[in-house]
Formats: structure tokens, C-alpha cells, sequence
């Protein structure tokens, strides 16, 4: 299960609706080990396309660095779908590298609502997880 | 002194575990070749044939080695690379 804040939950939505038509990306850190998500790190998305994300190696190389300097890890990577579910795509599953990591998902196709999901990624197996906002 | 690299978190596994471990070289695909020799497995997550996986980031120091000049890019003691696998997706 994920527990996230109501504040960061609403700056990954934030984030998802200011760079739609484009697929928006980005990161919380927390303690190693703790399962905590609390430092809000969007990044650029270096693809910046409708239907690709990327982060840009250059800023991902910093961000890392400094979260292993706080004695930190990528709790949560969250990107947006713009035109499709809020689902891992084929794509997402291949380039899942962080298997500790929750990854979430939103969806801004509706312009009203937006989907909100949570999963695991682990040797191209996906299982979708609870999310609890609090 | 050696070149220090620094292996992410997915491929620990072949590192026993180790997030640090030294290799030796004079190019970064000469690198690769000797820690895949002690690591064995290693190298294929990092090659594609006779290149740099896509979504592998590699960085000599703090510059991505796409930019430097790929397998061919020098390195030598004192260097620091890195390793991180590129995070990217898409629908």
C-alpha cells in the first residue's frame, strides 16, 4: 500500500494538469528505508512528448546524488498519461528499474477528474497497490 | 588508485551487493569489459552488441558519456563513474 500526504498527492495532480498535453514526471524522496515519501522533486520530462517520458540524465544524476547524500531513496516516480488510463503501458513495465520504488500513475484525459493509481514493478510483473491519502 | 564506480541499486546483484566497486581501463568500453570479467552478467545490462544500452545512463564524473564520446570515452584512476538506469516510460 501507499501512504502519501493529501498535499503531495495534490502536487503530483498540480504538476500532471500544468504540463498536459505532455507527459509530466518526477519523483518523492524519503528516508531509506522507511516507505515515506516527503521530498517533492518534479523533473523535466527530456522527451517532452504526449506519449513518452524521459528524465533528463543530466538533472536525474543530481537529484540521485543528493538524495544518497540525505540518506534518501525514490519512494515514489510518478509520471501522467494524457490520453490513456491510468495503467503502466508495455513501455513502462521495460523501463522499470527501481524495484523498491511505488510507481505512480495519473491520468489527465478526463478534465475533470483524475485518476490516481499506485503500483509495483518487478521483473515485468505489475501489481497495483491501495493508496491511502492522508 | 583505481576508477571507483558506482553501481545502482537493480544491479547490486552482481556486485554482491556492493554499491562501490573498483574496475580499470583506458576506455570507459575497456571498463566495462574487465568489470563484466569480475562481475560476470554485468556487462550485457550495460551493452546492447557493441553499444551503450538506450535507457542505461553512464557518466564519467558528472558528464553523461553520450556526450563524451560513448565506449571510447577515456577514462583513468581518480575517475568516478556512474551507473543509473534511465528513468523513462511512456503510453
Amino acid at each position: 500500500m501507499l501512504r502519501i500526504s493529501l498535499d503531495l498527492h495534490d502536487k503530483i495532480i498540480a504538476h500532471a494538469r500544468q504540463d498536459h498535453p505532455d507527459e509530466a514526471c518526477g519523483v518523492i524522496a524519503g528516508p531509506l528505508g522507511s516507505d515515506r515519501p516527503q521530498r517533492f522533486i518534479p523533473m523535466e520530462n527530456a522527451a517532452r512528448s504526449p506519449t513518452f517520458y524521459e528524465f533528463d540524465s543530466k538533472e536525474q544524476l543530481r537529484v540521485w546524488r543528493e538524495m544518497d547524500d540525505r540518506d534518501e531513496e525514490p519512494v515514489v516516480i510518478y509520471h501522467s498519461h494524457t490520453m490513456t488510463e491510468a495503467y503502466p503501458s508495455r513501455t513502462d513495465i521495460s523501463y522499470a528499474n527501481e524495484p523498491g520504488a511505488h510507481y505512480v500513475l495519473v491520468s489527465t484525459r478526463e478534465p475533470d477528474t483524475t485518476e490516481f493509481r499506485s503500483y509495483r514493478i518487478e521483473d515485468g510483473e505489475v501489481t497495483e497497490e491501495a493508496v491511502e491519502v492522508a | 588508485m583505481a576508477i571507483e564506480v558506482r553501481i545502482p541499486t537493480i544491479l547490486r546483484t552482481y556486485t554482491g551487493g556492493a554499491k562501490v566497486v573498483e574496475g580499470a581501463g583506458s576506455t570507459l568500453g575497456e571498463l566495462i569489459k574487465n568489470l563484466d570479467a569480475a562481475h560476470a552478467g554485468i556487462g550485457d545490462r550495460l551493452l546492447d552488441g557493441e553499444k551503450l544500452r538506450r535507457f542505461v545512463n553512464v557518466y564519467k564524473n558528472d558528464e553523461d558519456v553520450r556526450f563524451l564520446g560513448g565506449l571510447e570515452t577515456p577514462v583513468a584512476d581518480g575517475d568516478t563513474v556512474t551507473v543509473l538506469p534511465a528513468v523513462a516510460g511512456g503510453n
